[in-house]
């Protein structure tokens, strides 16, 4: 039992305290989900059905919810509603389950909308700006928030067409923007990084509002193929899973020597035991370049580590990314529709990000993909399948990129491909790498 | 006169120094290493010496103002007025004090929130929108994440597992909840039914036909009406032709199914990143608990904790123990449908004679 169950997960009050006036509808199966240790989204929504203002819109809410729990069919049809000068960032819901005479069941949440907010990079708030944007949510919609959706966006779900603008109006007033919806740049990520981990090669927040911001009017009027995602993750652990599902992944990395402190690591193998080490260290090194020493130190072949943290992970304490941090970065990332799962290709196998040039080298990296996307793209095509469809090499020489063994798994099997060019294409191999070394 | 309307401030991202932990800020690109001195508690030690406790508890994800206010109440009381949420939607708070760490779980706890998800543990469940607000699910998400997290609280608040498992749900096939060690999503079994009546008011039909990945639709004239007809032969039932075409419904309260895909990982940690595999399908899709979707879900995580070694994500376990021994501890059936016949197939197949016995 609840110490105080005014104070608790499952606590719904009394219904002499209701003050919507609408009676709620018998919601058997949703109540199934109120029992069980996890807390209840349902008891949630009755929470919200019970409030004075939008009361009535969540009764019908779970009214509809119900029904779908019923029927096992959703009941929701999008539409177009903006706010004054934007053409995306929120995703209009009207109700789709209409009685016998064609007027809806659950007729106050009829319009049931959804405004996708930027969140600050990396997910920071205070309280206080939480209850701030819940109060401002309760005033204009049902209260209900999702931090956050699958596109990292706060997701303020439940309101009507004519207060979305003043909701929106409200909280841009003191610093909070649409996100991306349709066809456009939409709302990035960017892991927690520098701010709290150790294993942060990149300033993530930095890149990840540089990159975004830059392209706000691509955000807020889509007008691009199909949707752009930006995320950045400060190593190779990938925590934004940014190569999965980005069209441009940003991940921070290291090309110096990673740092051990054999001190350190002796500690960690008289803790743990020679086994231990062996077993879940050593031997797990995907390109075998570690070998611990008779004396319980550790060797590490640098010029074949690949970066890939698991050691890093296992022995936070001994073993940390080296110091000259940079980024590398994969594009085409996207999720089954319509080709297949695509991950992102390395485009960028290492960007310095020190000096201001640099910065600007990033954006101006991601303003020659982006253009390319909107004049090559066909319609709903994303990067990866843009690139899958025009070959890596056209994508390279479209966006004035080199090509780079790093880009790929092993070079052609086939045969099948006409060369003629050849003499050409290897002096231009032989060209960059006199300029490399000077 | 016309309502003079307000201008947006195109703000974009907010810069979140405004609302970050001072001694984040203070130590910020300065972190020395980390530990964790309990599930559900990460611990993190800046070169300056400062350090600082992160309690991170599991939520609903979608919240009202009632949960934002208890949860904020504690960390005012408790913590030090300072949040940060996951890519899981996991709810964290940070102290600069040790000793404020019990008293932070305990109010949690108080209130009914799960204090966990670190470390190898089952971390809460991504997931999407579903019935509560898509317009093309074939099941709810915050539905089955809940029965889920019901069945996996005690994976959740202790680190028990080899290495950590990600778990995500979709509620239709273009799989937006995203890869994970463990997938459960939508997979329609039958075409979609097209009502002829509406297919040329609502959609626009060269697009649709354009959206199929298999060329199954064309346009047709159908009772003296233009629409769309599918070649329910070469038909995938995926549904892409359901977003832009509502008439051509491919929910199904029957025939919409559930596939579990596992092995799927973001990070590049040990093997580079991987897609997740089709394992199970068929499962009913049955609201509010999906018993069936739970149980396949507990036998593979039963399977993994108890064969895989200490850090081995699922999909990097049966890398090692190949998929015949994962099919037969799992006691999942085999099938012609787990035989992969898209672009690039060949390569999924084993062209050689390493085989297990």
């Amino acid at each position: 039992m609840p110490k105080d169950p005014k104070l608790h997960a499952t606590y719904l009050p009394p219904m002499e305290e209701k003050e919507s006036s609408k009676p709620f509808h018998p919601t058997p199966n949703l109540d199934e989900l109120e029992t069980g240790p996890w807390p209840s989204f349902v008891t949630g929504l009755k929470r919200l059905a019970m409030q004075k203002d939008y009361g009535n819109m969540m009764v019908d809410l779970l009214g509809q919810l119900e029904h779908s729990y019923k029927t096992r069919l959703g009941y929701w049809k999008g539409g177009t509603v903006s706010v004054f000068g934007y053409g995306g960032g929120i995703i209009p819901r009207f109700t789709e389950l209409m009685d016998s005479t064609g007027k809806p069941m659950f007729p106050e949440c009829k319009e049931f909308h959804t405004l996708r907010v930027q969140p600050p990079a990396g997910n920071h708030y205070t309280t206080d700006m939480l209850r701030q944007l819940s109060n401002s949510w309760s005033k204009y919609g049902s209260g209900l928030i999702a931090f956050h959706g699958q596109t990292g966006n706060i997701m303020f779900i439940g309101t009507t067409t004519e207060n979305t603008q003043h909701f929106f109006d409200e909280i841009n007033d003191y610093g909070w923007d649409l996100g991306g919806a349709g066809p456009c740049v939409r709302t990035g990520m960017s892991c927690i990084g520098a701010a709290r981990c150790e294993q942060s090669c990149a300033n993530e927040q930095k890149i990840h509002r540089l990159l975004v911001n830059n392209f706000q009017d691509d955000m807020h009027r889509p007008a691009l193929p199909y949707k752009f995602k930006f995320k950045v993750s400060g190593c190779p652990n990938d925590c934004q899973n940014s190569i999965h599902r980005s069209d441009f992944a940003v991940i921070g990395t290291w090309r110096d020597d990673m740092k051990v402190d054999q001190a350190e690591v002796k500690k960690f193998v008289e803790a743990k035991g020679r086994k231990y080490v062996v077993d879940n260290v050593i031997s797990r090194c995907p390109t075998n370049a570690l070998s611990l020493n008779d004396d319980d130190t550790l060797d590490v072949d640098n010029r074949n580590c690949v970066r890939c943290m698991h050691c890093i992970n296992v022995m936070t304490k001994a073993l940390s990314p080296g110091d000259d941090h940079g980024v590398t970065i994969l594009i085409g990332g996207k999720r089954t529709l319509k080709i297949g799962d695509t991950m992102g290709t390395v485009i960028v196998p290492f960007m310095k990000l020190e000096s201001d040039e640099d910065y600007e080298k990033l954006v101006e990296m991601a303003e020659e993909t982006i253009d390319f996307f909107a004049e090559n793209a066909l319609e709903h095509e994303r990067t990866g399948e843009m690139i899958e469809r025009i070959g890596l090499v056209n994508f390279l020489e479209g966006i004035g990129v080199d090509v780079d063994p790093h880009m790929i798994n092993h070079p052609r099997e086939i045969s099948y491909v006409r060369m003629d060019d050849w003499d050409i294409e290897a002096e231009k191999w032989n060209q960059r790498k006199a300029e490399a070394a000077g | 006169m016309a309502e003079q309307h307000r201008q947006p401030i195109e703000s974009g991202t907010p810069d979140p120094f405004q609302y970050m932990h001072p001694t984040f800020i203070k130590n910020f690109g300065n972190w020395a290493y980390h530990d964790r001195p309990r599930p559900g508690v990460l611990h993190h030690v800046a070169k300056s010496g400062d350090e600082v406790w992160t309690v991170r508890v599991g939520t609903q994800r979608q919240l009202g103002p009632y949960e934002i206010n208890l949860l904020c109440d504690i960390v005012d009381k408790f913590g030090d007025g300072h949040v940060h949420f996951t890519i899981r939607s996991n709810f964290e708070v940070m102290v600069t004090e040790e000793s404020k760490v019990e008293p932070l779980i305990k109010a949690f706890e108080e209130a009914g929130y799960p204090v966990g998800g670190t470390g190898p543990s089952v971390t809460m469940i991504s997931h999407t929108q579903g019935w509560l607000h898509c317009d093309i699910p074939g099941t709810d998400a915050s539905g089955v994440v809940k029965a889920l997290m019901d069945e996996l609280h005690d994976e959740f608040i202790s680190e028990r597992m080899p290495n950590r498992v990600h778990i995500t749900t979709s509620c239709c096939q273009i799989n937006c909840g995203g890869q994970g060690d463990i997938a459960i999503n939508v997979q329609h079994t039958k075409p979609p039914k097209i009502n002829h009546s509406l297919v040329a008011n609502v959609c626009e039909r060269p697009s649709v036909v354009a959206r199929c990945p298999v060329a199954a639709i064309r346009p047709a004239i159908v009772n003296g009406k233009p629409s769309l007809e599918v070649d329910e032969k070469k038909c995938i039932c995926c549904g892409a032709c359901f977003p832009p075409c509502p008439p051509m419904q491919i929910n199904d309260a029957e025939f919409t199914k559930l596939a579990i895909w596992v092995g799927g990982k973001h990070s590049n940690a040990r093997s580079k990143p991987s897609f997740h595999k089709l394992v199970a399908a068929g499962i009913p899709n049955n609201a509010p608990r999906w018993p069936e979707v739970a149980e396949i879900v507990k036998n593979i995580l039963h399977v993994y904790k108890e064969d895989a070694r200490d850090w081995e994500r699922v999909g990097d376990w049966i890398d090692r123990i190949g998929w015949p021994r994962f099919f037969e501890l799992t006691e999942l059936p085999f099938t012609k449908f787990h035989i992969e016949d898209w672009r690039g197939s060949r390569r999924t197949l084993n062209a050689s004679t390493h085989i297990r016995f």
